[in-house]
């Protein structure tokens, strides 16, 4: 982005902005009521016992919230760009975690042994006895697997199908954007239960995994053909035009011309959705198989502990993502240095 | 029929190029209106006219880039039609520069040259380098061979085009406005680049406005207008005595 060369002041550094701003969070802070929250404990020696503190409890409790948000606000307008953008990072996760608490989590059952381990552990050596440690050695590695599978095939996929769209030939083209049209066309969900249950209507007895990781594949690999479809228009015609003058036949020209000058293009929608792959790949969780989503369900379940693990199952998919979202960077970058 | 040509370059030889009633349609518009046209070997062509007279979709129909609808266009002796199977193997003969340069961008300047060669030509990976290397010496960037096209001024760029389509050893060069696209410092050092070329015996085919380097090196100008030949003469006769009142008013134009 284009950023212009005139700086105006920050608005935060404005007094009329900034008494604004504290007005209108007081008044936010005012209507929510928190007087009967932890917040309100915090002030009792001020203004007694929070539930008989009427107006005035309700009013300091907002005030001093306001004191706190707004000073933080103006204390992190004069650090550094990184600086500011670490510590709102770190202040989002905080309350983050604040949110999370609320819900009065017994921490401890994550690392509890699990049942469906302990019975087992002794033919399965494989196992580990915490139910985290089932998430990890169990459902991180198969959702880490049906996903990268998925994102191999829909690749490919992806690559066939955004040159047949191109194409010339009639059949290539309405076999393509047949193909582009239904799957996307139809929720991920009922993709899942039409392989799964479907192939078998045709004598095809498909195991659940390999069901998952077709629907997965198919409805991604439908989406990323767009993408690839563009990313090679995007290509100037004068780059065909100079490699077939050079006398290269088509599959060499989007080999070696085409397809490497429209990798900087494609990446950061491919990297989106592998993303989006990864977190859909939960939706597999319903066939049965023991990823991620299917784990923490039933797992939680047992002892109705069930935000322990699903919050569990949210923290490493967050992660995963965010391993990704690194390496779409320096792929970016790399690309960004050759061109 | 490659000795053929040899054997008879300097007496009438058969031409390496022949058109006979070439025209093309673009939906109802007629851009090339019954062309014909004859180049023996190491003739210099320059083709010009004013924009849109389908000078460059003439030379974009000789490597078939375009497609002509009706008449014959013969090169290297290979008649070119739609369905032709070979169309690469001719175009691996006929080499074409482009006025926006067309380098392939994620390459460097010495990748750009040993491509041909080495994926189409099939030329193992040293002898395309050697052969591209000298190519650059000979248009004079040998130093650029690291760089990548876009850390190059427009004229390094154009002449690094040039060395590419010569590292495919063509028996014809095509030129489509090269030196259109550049800032006037730079047109010299292209145009002596094809100067050279046409001193060491090359058979080309330049679209230009550089009269300049029309008197010099061409055998034969041919002024074009709506899709016709509308004068072809040598450069003597077609500057000092043009004989058409479309070619004295665009000359009028151009020369002063």
């Amino acid at each position: 982005m284009f950023v212009d060369t005139v700086v105006e002041d920050k608005a935060l550094h404005k007094p009329a902005f900034l008494i604004g701003l504290s007005v209108t969070v007081l008044a936010i802070f005012f209507a929510l009521n928190l007087t009967n929250t932890i917040f309100g404990e915090f002030l009792s020696p001020v203004i007694g016992n929070p539930e008989e503190s009427g107006f005035f409890g309700r009013l300091a409790v907002s005030f001093v919230l306001t004191i706190l948000f707004v000073g933080n606000l103006l204390l992190i307008s004069f650090a550094r760009l990184k600086i500011q953008i670490l510590i709102v990072w770190i202040e989002l996760f905080f309350l983050f975690l604040a949110f999370a608490y609320s819900f009065d989590l017994e921490i401890a059952y994550i690392f509890q042994n699990d049942f469906i381990c302990s019975t087992e552990s002794a033919r399965a050596k494989l196992c580990t006895p915490s139910k985290i440690g089932l998430m990890i050695s169990k459902g991180l590695f198969t959702t880490i697997y049906i996903s990268a599978v998925s994102i191999a095939i829909a690749t490919v996929i992806a690559i066939v199908g955004a040159v047949a769209k191109l194409s010339n030939n009639g059949f290539a083209y309405a076999i393509s954007s047949f193909y582009t049209s239904l799957f996307r066309g139809l929720p991920l969900l009922l993709q899942i239960y039409l392989i799964y249950m479907g192939l078998p209507q045709l004598g095809f007895m498909i195991d659940a995994i390999p069901s998952g990781i077709a629907a997965l594949s198919l409805c991604y690999g439908a989406y990323m053909t767009e993408i690839f479809r563009a990313g090679i228009q995007s290509i100037p015609k004068g780059q065909w035009e100079a490699s077939r003058a050079l006398g290269f036949k088509f599959g060499l020209i989007l080999r070696k011309i085409i397809l490497p000058q429209s990798i900087p293009i494609i990446v950061p929608p491919t990297g989106n959705q592998f993303i989006a792959m990864l977190k859909d790949s939960s939706l597999v969780s319903v066939l049965g198989i023991w990823e991620l989503m299917f784990l923490a369900k039933k797992l939680g379940a047992k002892d109705f502990n069930h935000l322990e693990m699903l919050l569990t199952a949210a923290m490493i998919y967050w992660l995963l993502t965010i391993i990704l979202e690194m390496i779409q960077a320096r792929i970016e970058s790399k690309y960004k240095q050759k061109t | 029929m490659a000795n053929n040509i040899k054997a008879q370059t300097n007496s009438e030889a058969s031409p390496i190029i022949s058109l006979k009633g070439v025209s093309k349609w673009y939906d109802d518009f007629q851009a090339l209106k019954n062309i014909d046209l004859e180049v023996k070997l190491k003739e210099k062509i320059v083709i010009c006219g004013p924009s849109g007279s389908g000078k460059s979709t003439l030379i974009r129909c000789l490597n078939r880039l375009e497609a002509h609808q009706e008449g014959e266009i013969h090169i290297t002796g290979i008649e070119l039609h739609e369905r032709m199977k070979d169309i690469d193997t001719v175009r691996q003969d006929i080499g074409m520069v482009f006025q926006s340069f067309n380098l392939f961008p994620h390459l460097t300047v010495l990748e750009n040259c040993m491509a041909g060669p080495n994926w189409v030509r099939g030329i193992d990976e040293k002898e395309a380098k050697e052969r591209a290397m000298a190519l650059l010496k000979q248009v004079k960037i040998p130093e650029q061979a690291d760089k990548y096209p876009e850390q190059l001024s427009g004229g390094q760029q154009q002449r690094v085009a040039i060395a590419r389509s010569l590292c495919m050893q063509p028996k014809v060069m095509l030129f489509d406005e090269p030196t259109s696209a550049l800032d006037p410092e730079m047109v010299s050092e292209v145009l002596d680049t094809m100067v050279e070329l046409a001193k060491s015996g090359m058979t080309m085919i330049c679209v230009t406005h550089e009269m300049g380097f029309a008197k010099q090196v061409a055998d034969r100008i041919i002024f074009m207008d709506e899709g016709e030949i509308v004068e072809q003469n040598s450069p003597e006769e077609f500057f000092n005595n043009p004989q058409n009142d479309r070619t004295k008013a665009f000359l009028d134009q151009v020369l002063t």
